[in-house]
């Protein structure tokens, strides 16, 4: 499926879709309360097939976060970045684990160093940080670590 | 809240493996839900190692960070610094000269055999077979000893830069990887003799932690774990960089499913890895190892994303740029990590001494887990 197939598609799925210009992969942003109904159709629907969700990660603007998702269809081989702008204070996305279930860990990962709360994820805890941790999300860019070095 | 050790009111037991724990090969921790010798549920807690390499890199220039990420899968070291020199050369759009990528393929693919020879040893050990172990060690020590001459380390090469690599090949370099390719193939009938033919590991192995070929998609596992699927996904094959389309070879696929087809993947890897090296090592072409490039290194603003197949799987790594001379984010896709991701779902029902098995398919490194 070439670009411009994928970007007319989508934004006639997602009224409020954009594409980024400029980007190797085909790339789109999208609102966050669109993104569970998209995801179902990415992965369903035959000319899409996008059964591989190989990145899933969380950029942090300062002013706002931004959930990327990087999609591969195993059939079709076409590449397709989605990306979601969430609310820095108020971070709150519906899960993709029920579609694609390495999101699972990937979701975890970035609840916990982000900050961003996924609804209806089936077991949303801490993965890599120690029990008990509350509050300060490591990978945020205001995080400050008395103790430890965490720049150069 | 996750299960507290003892005995829940079903009357299963929950238990520890790890954070120290010889068959996890590093500090990985799983709390283990059982129900007599059954396996309810595999939970594992990450993080014993976690450096926060994606935080650190943020405050590394460009030619810096490559050398952190030597230590996130430290047995394809070379293949990580491989993943990052593209990355930033595909920012920077430089031409990397063909010896530089003839000699990225040769350290990439002898890396694979060095990484599967150790878990090939370390996956009998897991077993209780312990001979294996020091025959893949004796293999893999030359390979050791022809990085060190080259790279100046054993480990952690951190060899490739943006642009090419570090410095030329050793003098000796051609000579010793073609009679380690011979070393090879007259020892490789011993490790099918020795372990795959044992009808005692075969039935430990077969039939053994299934993964079917959409739940491996579905858990974005990748590499031998997801070949052994019969999930083609190789990236040297659907995505080539720098020499992979212009040499043969085959991916290979396994459709069991079980721990024995991601034993034989990762066997079988090693003889395709061989005779990429064959087609390339004569071939090598004269000229520069290195591009030119500027000392300071500045990526245009925007986003870049390589993959690359490490000798676990898909590693991703994924740029973003503020037009700066540090990455404003970097991601890490490592395969580890998906891979592990997909232990629970392959355990369950299995009893708990099959469970070294399928971590030992796995091929686990931790730090690469947890970055």
């Amino acid at each position: 499926m070439d670009r411009e197939h994928m970007i007319s598609c989508i934004t006639e799925w997602v009224p409020g879709a954009k594409a980024e210009e400029g980007t190797e992969w085909t790339t789109l942003s999208i609102p966050g309360e669109s993104w569970p109904e998209l995801a179902q159709r990415l992965r369903d629907e035959a000319d899409w097939q996008m059964d591989f969700l190989f990145c899933l990660t969380c950029i942090d603007w300062k002013t706002h976060l931004t959930m990327v998702y990087h999609l591969t269809s195993t059939r079709h081989r076409h590449i397709l970045v989605i990306k979601a702008d969430l609310p820095a204070d108020d971070a709150v996305i519906h899960t993709a684990s029920h579609l694609w279930k390495t999101a699972i860990f990937h979701e975890r990962e970035v609840f916990e160093m982000f900050g961003v709360r996924f609804s209806k994820h089936p077991d949303l805890r801490l993965l890599i940080l120690p029990d008990g941790w509350e509050g300060r999300n490591p990978m945020k860019k205001d995080f400050e670590d008395p103790v430890n070095m965490i720049r150069m | 809240m996750h299960e507290v050790l003892g005995t829940t009111t079903d009357g299963d037991l929950v238990i520890n493996v790890g954070p120290q724990h010889p068959a996890t090969h590093g500090v990985l921790h799983l709390v283990i839900t059982l129900h007599g010798e059954t396996i309810r549920k595999v939970d594992p807690h990450l993080g014993y190692i976690h450096r926060s390499i994606e935080k650190m890199c943020e405050s590394l220039t460009y030619r810096q960070f490559i050398y952190v990420t030597s230590r996130m899968d430290y047995l394809s070291a070379h293949i990580n610094n491989h993943a990052c020199a593209l990355c930033v050369e595909k920012g920077l759009q430089v031409e990397v000269p063909a010896r530089a990528q003839y000699i990225r393929v040769l350290m990439d693919e002898l890396t694979r055999i060095a990484s599967h020879e150790l878990w090939w040893g370390a996956m009998a050990m897991d077993l209780g077979a312990f001979t294996p172990f020091f025959h893949a060690f004796r293999e893999r020590e030359n390979i050791n000893d022809i990085m060190e001459e080259t790279c100046g380390a054993r480990l952690t090469m951190n060899y490739m830069v943006p642009g090419g690599v570090m410095a030329d090949i050793h003098p000796n370099f051609q000579k010793r990887v073609k009679s380690f390719i011979q070393l090879f193939r007259s020892k490789f009938d011993e490790y099918n003799e020795m372990v795959t033919g044992n009808i005692i590991f075969q039935n430990r192995m077969k039939g053994v932690g299934y993964l079917s070929a959409e739940d491996a998609i579905s858990y974005g596992c990748t590499g031998p774990t997801a070949r052994g699927s019969g999930v083609s996904c190789d990236v040297r094959k659907i995505m080539p960089y720098e020499l992979y389309n212009q040499v043969q070879f085959d991916e290979i696929l396994e459709t069991g499913g079980d721990s024995f087809a991601r034993y034989m993947v990762r066997l079988r890897e090693m003889n395709e890895s061989i005779n990429i090296i064959e087609q390339v090592i004569d071939n090598i072409p004269e000229g520069d190892y290195q591009a030119k490039t500027k000392a300071v290194l500045k990526l245009p603003k925007g986003e870049f994303y390589t993959r690359v197949e490490t000798a676990r799987g898909e590693l991703g790594v994924y740029i973003v740029s503020e037009g700066g001379t540090t990455p404003y984010r970097i991601k890490f896709r490592s395969p580890g990590f998906s891979n592990l991701s997909a232990l629970d779902h392959m355990a369950r029902g299995s009893k708990i001494g099959d469970l070294v098995a399928m971590m030992g398919t796995l091929d686990l490194v931790i730090p690469d887990i947890d970055r």
